[in-house]
């Protein structure tokens, strides 16, 4: 039996962009409230002075995750559990002649086997065939005795190699090379004849692999006809739809849960080809069944970032005022199509010329997925570069090169006004932080201490964030007083339940310790995936449109105990009283109890005037670097964030938030790579120890400030999206700290001290 | 912390992932028929490849028995026969101490440890951290700290956190990086896992 149920994850990225940009066609509900409603109320606005919203709260599932009691889906045992092993090609093209599976059916303890590919292999690591067996180790082995007949074909894994004319075609009929962006306004050539001073440089992104401490995994068991999968997701309800449409099941037969997750930075957004295949091998064997990948299966089959090799053309007036802009950019994705990465160039700087165009090569490879602020960090990487050579050249210092090509409006200043931009205050705040005065005054000025130079770079952050309208968050009040929410988002680990409850309770006067959060699960009201920095945008204006509901209903039937009017009707200090006559008062216990059963307040998250407004997050990161100019080792040692996602909901979790940002981008600056054996076609270093992340002995000292911009419009908290802001600038800022240091820019990232000690190679040769 | 991270040099990763590679589980007596008999060193002596043996361990403080092959490790052990599921399969190979747990009272790796070695031994998992309702300072301060995101590398910093801080009740922030240094954090929450340590510190020395 041959399921057609291979899921082409190739595109992930784009519709991952699509989404966050909300032009999202497909998960995206179309909300009532989405209509534009006028662009008022008016911008200097102040939000409401706040008792928990925007100040700091423990998590209030802290102590589930460190008593171990946190059921993660690696955890999830259900009565006669069988495990599923996946058989995954070893070949990065080849035929496939014949799969047997009666070997590893004839074995005791096998109680299912799928063929899961026909025809071609495109990549090392698709899958091919699977089993179900009473226990890991029967499972493994049964695997191994699966007769599978390859019959080998050409392959490339390298992309420069992939664009030769004479190299194999991966995708069948298609070319190696296609176009994934074109972007063009005003007239660069127009631009650059205008402009005093023209720099061109190359910068390059390698492929880095998310490899989320959770590896990837389902459990999957039938009841009845109804299918229940617990999924290691960021998006419980596109995994319960796509289950739907590939199994032919009604969507109201699909149950998707996920409690707790180990990470994903945007790896488990979709429906995966193996939690499809845990699901047929349940029905197979009418047993439930789990499905965990390995930590290699993450280097081979679930995505990465892809690479980018970005020429960056920018033209400006002696002054800084820049002329034009333009951007090729060639990325590769594997199976899947790269990113495009030319955001950043269209957006953050005024300029009115400029033009993009990027090509993604397809090579034999796993296909890429979304990775936390996909495009962006590449982008980021190459604009903030070429904006730091271009100081140099202009004999500019790089924060005043940006001030002087400060937009307000999107499109390099040419769209419609941002709703709100405080980068401005970013800038400000973080060049104190930082101490901007220490930095050499031209890289790599400074004396420095023997082999040890010291630089300070900065990088700013553009992302999208502002949450999607439609999200729906129910909120249940109960005679006893015990109050729930309950919503179909999920926690990718940033703290969201405890997010959730400290809006609930700001809104009902209680402590977030009194809410109980019910998420990630496909059967509670609709929101949108926890990827684009949507989540707490998305979901605490829910929460707060119902909790508004559930204190007007408590007012009317306070009103009612007391014999007042509703509009008299005041709450404070777990009472509510009347404003007229303090006197009359009812503590909250009684006014839950005339409730007299549950009650159910539905709360959505309004629309925002998206035609009238761009709707962007914004940041600016400083970073001071250590360079060995011997060893080519660069350290981080200070690093200052400021960041402006609007209205802060928990001071303490945001730090987190941007902490992780800074520590992820820290990592890929300097030490991720995933290389490909153009021998073998599949990667040299897919595990833990080869493949290089930073841990406790690399990290400097962080500073992380907010702007605290207040943006009216954007929802009825103000709140803006965090998690990918805070990781677009980190590797740049780095890359430019290590420029003003060692007085060369090392264009391509992670800057080992190979590529270090190649760049000073560099900067001898033009002397 | 001299026990960890483990010798992958002499002890490790080729070694062990050709142990445990041999496999058995329902039919490893039937691929791998002529290495039967063959006999790998442990604490107690050489056992016989695949040899089931019911071993006791006392854990959380409970004595228990259970049945195990000789390749099997603690971690798997742990997990799936004693429900234990707070230490967790990370990378698998003693890389990034996802698992670690204690062993009379010393952190070691338990995916990289059989668990027939552990036999008569003591072992504490971050379910046994807390007394009772009462939180272990580690737990208290990494809440306080918000030394989490994700929470799944996190049984694995308390349990190398807690065991460190017996030995080193006062240390340096230095120190703690270094001690630190043998977990993962994919979240790269180091920063507050720093101050968290620090602050469990302080109260375990009731400063």
């Amino acid at each position: 039996m041959i399921k057609k149920d291979f899921v082409d994850i190739g595109d992930s990225s784009r519709i991952y962009m699509e989404e966050a940009r909300g032009q999202a066609g497909g998960t995206a509900r179309p909300a009532k409230a989405a209509a534009a409603k006028p662009a008022e109320p008016a911008p200097e606005a102040k939000p409401p002075a706040y008792g928990l919203i925007g100040k700091a709260t423990n998590r209030i599932d802290g102590r589930m995750v460190v008593t171990g009691q946190a059921k993660y889906t690696h955890d999830v045992k259900l009565k006669g559990m069988l495990i599923g092993k996946i058989l995954r090609s070893p070949r990065a093209a080849a035929e496939l002649v014949s799969i047997d599976l009666a070997p590893a059916l004839a074995v005791p303890g096998v109680m299912a086997a799928l063929k899961l590919a026909e025809g071609k292999v495109r990549y090392a690591g698709q899958q091919v065939a699977a089993v179900a067996a009473l226990d890991e180790r029967t499972a493994e082995k049964a695997l191994g005795l699966i007769k599978v007949e390859y019959k080998p074909l050409p392959y490339v894994v390298d992309w420069e190699k992939a664009r030769d004319a004479g190299a194999p075609q991966v995708r069948e009929g298609k070319p190696n090379v296609e176009k994934i962006n074109e972007y063009g306004r005003g007239d660069v050539a127009k631009g650059f004849a205008e402009s005093d001073v023209i720099v061109e440089k190359t910068y390059r992104t390698g492929f880095e692999v998310h490899n989320p401490t959770e590896t990837h995994g389902s459990v999957a068991v039938w009841e009845g006809d109804h299918l229940v999968v617990y999924d290691s997701t960021q998006n419980v309800h596109s995994v319960r739809d796509g289950l739907a449409r590939v199994l032919k099941v009604p969507a109201a037969n699909v149950t998707v849960i996920k409690n707790y997750m180990g990470g994903g930075f945007g790896s488990k957004l979709g429906v995966n080809d193996y939690t499809i295949a845990a699901a047929n091998l349940a029905r197979q064997a009418g047993r439930p069944v789990k499905v965990l990948l390995s930590r290699r299966d993450n280097a081979v089959c679930v995505g990465y970032r892809p690479s980018s090799s970005q020429t960056y053309k920018v033209g400006a007036k002696k002054d800084g005022t820049l002329t034009a802009l333009q951007l090729t950019n060639m990325a590769s994705g594997g199976v899947g199509s790269g990113d495009d990465v030319g955001e950043p160039a269209v957006d953050i700087y005024k300029c009115p010329n400029c033009k993009v165009f990027e090509e993604t090569v397809y090579t034999n490879t796993g296909g890429s997925r979304a990775m936390r602020a996909p495009g962006h960090t590449q982008g980021d990487f190459g604009l903030e570069g070429v904006m730091d050579e271009l100081a140099a050249a202009l004999d500019m210092d790089p924060l005043d090169l940006r001030r002087k090509n400060y937009s307000t409006k999107n499109l390099g200043d040419t769209g419609i006004p941002y709703s709100s931009k405080g980068l401005d205050i970013c800038y400000e705040l973080g060049a104190k932080a930082i101490g901007w005065e220490r930095r050499n005054r031209r890289p790599g000025e400074g004396t420095g201490d023997g082999p040890r130079r010291r630089g300070i770079g900065v990088a700013t952050s553009i992302w999208y964030g502002a949450g999607v309208p439609g999200t729906l968050a129910d909120i249940v009040l109960y005679p006893d007083m015990s109050v729930e929410v309950v919503c179909g988002t999920q926690d990718l680990g940033t703290g969201t339940r405890t997010h959730m409850a400290v809006v609930a309770a700001e809104t009902l006067g209680l402590d977030p310790k009194d809410i109980t959060i019910k998420i990630g699960n496909s059967d509670y009201p609709w929101a949108p995936g926890s990827g684009g920095s949507q989540t707490t945008p998305s979901v605490a204006p829910a929460v707060r449109d119902a909790a508004l509901k559930a204190v007007e209903r408590l007012k009317t039937v306070a009103a009612a105990r007391l014999k007042i009017e509703a509009g008299d009707v005041v709450m404070a200090d777990r009472r509510f009283s009347s404003k007229s006559d303090p006197a009359r008062s009812a503590a909250f216990g009684d006014v839950y109890r005339d409730l007299r059963r549950e009650t159910v307040f539905h709360g959505e998250r309004g629309g925002m005037p998206m035609d009238q407004f761009a709707f962007n997050t914004f940041g600016a990161h400083f970073a001071e670097v250590e360079v060995n100019v011997e060893t080519g080792r660069i350290r981080v040692i200070k690093y200052a964030a400021v960041q402006d996602s609007g209205q802060v909901v928990n001071r303490l979790t945001a730090e987190s938030q941007v902490i992780g940002g800074i520590t992820q981008g820290l990592s890929a600056g300097l030490f991720e790579e995933r290389v490909m054996d153009d021998a073998t076609g599949n990667p040299v270093n897919p595990n833990l120890r080869d493949y290089k992340i930073g841990t406790s002995l690399d990290i400097p000292e962080i500073t992380v400030l907010f702007a605290d911009v207040f943006d009216p419009r954007i929802n009825n908290l103000g709140v803006k999206g965090l998690g990918e802001p805070a990781r677009v600038p980190s590797s740049a800022a780095i890359a430019n700290a290590v420029y003003n240091a060692i007085g060369v820019h090392v264009r391509e990232i992670p800057m080992t001290p190979k590529r270090v000690l190649e760049t000073l190679k560099r900067k001898e040769a033009a002397s | 912390m001299d026990k960890k991270p483990v010798d992958k040099s002499r002890a490790g990763v080729t070694r062990r992932d050709f142990i445990k590679g041999m496999g058995s589980g329902a039919i490893g007596t039937a691929v791998l028929q002529p290495l039967l008999g063959q006999t790998i060193a442990t604490r107690k002596g050489r056992v016989p490849v695949y040899d089931r043996k019911t071993i006791t361990l006392t854990v959380n403080g409970r004595k228990t028995t259970v049945e195990v092959e000789a390749n099997e490790t603690l971690l798997d052990v742990l997990r799936d026969k004693l429900d234990l599921t707070g230490a967790k399969r990370v990378c698998d190979r003693g890389e990034c101490g996802g698992c670690t747990v204690h062993l009379d009272g010393e952190p070691v790796y338990a995916c990289m440890y059989l668990a027939i070695r552990a036999d008569g031994r003591t072992i504490k998992t971050v379910e046994g951290l807390a007394e009772g309702d009462k939180l272990h300072p580690v737990q208290e301060a990494f809440i306080e700290k918000d030394g989490y995101q994700c929470g799944f590398c996190t049984p694995g910093f308390l349990m190398t956190t807690s065991a460190f801080l017996e030995k080193n009740p006062a240390p340096s922030r230095d120190e703690i990086r270094q001690a630190l240094s043998g977990n993962l954090c994919r979240c790269g929450n180091y920063a507050k896992i720093y101050g968290a340590v620090d602050a469990a510190a302080r109260k375990m020395r009731g400063a």
